[in-house]
């Protein structure tokens, strides 16, 4: 099994220690000699490249490998499967409220199917909600911080339910000492000045849809009348910015393989003011005209490699701009338990449909065997629960070898199960890409440093 | 360090696992730690 990875991006010849997370920048001397060193004595190492380097600088380079060898930052060992936590108190602390199966746009990508899942148009009563909070606090356990995401379809459909449900949250979190984490996802098309300001005040993060360049938005997101949606929300979301200040939101697009020039589109978002953005592949069935397929793999790892060049160019200019995946936090990121447990999806976070039925998350809705139960009984399917709990990197096919495994904690379990049927079957299209935005990452962090 | 420069997990093991963090863009752990921020 591998225990470090060497690539070469943006400049930097970088070898990471992938158990023990350390991050080494090296010269062309240490690059050549470390894929050596553990095979090889000194003296084999000098004989083979003496006529490239001088002896005594090699002795140097092999003296500091050995020095982080010892620190057990490199060629260190994986130590982590004994940690693996599978929630064994069914803890609880996540909940995705679908508070509306209806929108007012008709995306043509849309994994909701226009807002529905594929079912009637629904929207979530004050009763399921509180019921849904209530179920989230009785299931927390010894967890002060608990997060409830209004999503939809279009949440705002369906807004003084919302503001009603945070009005509960406030009552639960003093009786039983809690803090409420409140996020909305919205398309923005019913964004007014009331709702900016009641969002900004109650809402930790706002999650903006919007795709990017006006004529790849209005291909995709488009309004009842078939019209683009660009016009109509970009002034919306420009105003909410304006007065949020510095609480946390998302610019979040899509694309598709419509627009693999993808890094257009975000830094267009930096145009527009935007400087906290996200953009992610389209999941959909392969055979869509807009798809991501395998022939497109290619140009998109191009592109992320050209929009980490922009973004450490922006960057080193003094511009605060940040990407999503090109955040990594190489001081104090997420815990070792964390990482090899994954995104929680099914086990300490659940999507709650607008009549109250659980599922292990918002990308599942639609699958009726994949129900949990509901806010009124609790969980009823504990074999399907477990399933979900026991899920690890240790035992996802193909993760426990894979170099990345600290950082994608196994990847989305909705992506392998859309593409194999298998939750522990990772789809092999977003692994690549999930490690070309890694590889992005650390090299933005080697420039930047 | 003349050819190395190291610029960054074990030791969370044992001062980790809180379950406090929080759980972007509904569509990867590799986030920052809250509590030891």
């Amino acid at each position: 099994m591998n225990r470090i990875h060497m690539f070469e991006l943006n400049e930097k010849k970088i070898v990471l220690d992938i158990n023990s997370g350390s991050v080494h920048v090296v010269d062309e001397l240490t690059w050549d000699i470390i894929k050596d060193y553990l095979n090889n004595s000194l003296n084999d190492i000098i004989y083979k490249y003496k006529s490239k380097y001088n002896e005594d600088s090699i002795k140097d380079a092999y003296k500091e490998i050995k020095f982080l060898i010892d620190k057990d930052i490199l060629f260190s060992e994986d130590i982590y499967e004994k940690y693996v936590d599978i929630n064994k108190q069914n803890i609880v602390k996540a909940l995705c409220l679908h508070v509306a199966h209806d929108c007012n746009l008709k995306c043509k990508y849309c994994f909701a199917s226009q807002g529905d899942y594929k079912g009637s148009k629904e929207i979530m009563s004050l009763d399921v909600g509180k019921k849904s909070l209530d179920f989230l606090v009785e299931n927390s356990g010894n967890r002060r911080n608990l997060e409830v995401d209004f999503f939809g379809g279009e949440p705002l459909m369906n807004f003084e339910v919302v503001k009603e449900l945070v009005k509960y949250g406030r009552e639960l979190e003093k009786e039983y000492n809690k803090n409420f984490r409140f996020t909305i996802t919205t398309n923005g098309v019913l964004l007014d000045d009331d709702k900016i300001d009641y969002i900004n005040k109650e809402m930790q993060n706002v999650v903006l849809s919007l795709d990017g360049r006006k004529e790849v938005n209005d291909n995709m997101r488009l309004t009842d009348n078939d019209k683009g949606s660009y016009d109509l929300i970009v002034p919306k979301y420009k105003n909410l910015l304006k007065k949020r200040q510095d609480k946390d939101y998302f610019i979040r697009g899509t694309f598709t393989n419509k627009n693999l020039d993808f890094s257009k589109d975000v830094l267009h978002y930096k145009e527009l003011g935007f400087d906290v953005t996200s953009m992610e592949p389209v999941v959909t069935d392969p055979k869509e005209d807009y798809a991501i397929r395998e022939e497109h793999l290619d140009t998109i790892l191009k592109e992320y490699e050209k929009l980490s060049k922009e973004y450490i160019k922006i960057n080193k200019a003094g511009e605060n701009f940040s990407f999503y995946h090109f955040i990594i936090d190489l001081n104090q990121g997420s815990c070792a338990i964390r990482r090899v447990a994954g995104c929680g999806a099914g086990s300490y976070y659940l999507a709650v449909t607008p009549n109250g039925q659980l599922y292990p998350c918002h990308q599942f809705v639609d699958n009726e065997e994949l129900k949990l139960g509901d806010v009124e009984k609790g969980i009823t399917n504990n074999e399907l629960r477990e399933e979900f709990k026991n899920i690890s990197i240790y035992n996802k096919e193909d993760c426990p070898d894979c170099w990345a495994r600290f950082y994608c904690s196994g990847g989305c379990h909705a992506n392998a199960y859309n593409a194999n049927g298998d939750f522990r079957k990772p789809d092999k299209l977003s692994c690549e890409m999930e490690k070309k935005r890694l590889e992005c990452a650390i090299s933005i962090a080697a420039n930047l440093d | 360090m003349k050819h190395i420069k190291t610029i960054s997990l074990k030791n969370t093991v044992t001062d980790g696992g809180c379950g406090e963090c929080q759980t972007a863009c509904k569509t990867t752990v590799g986030q920052s730690c809250e509590k030891n921020n």
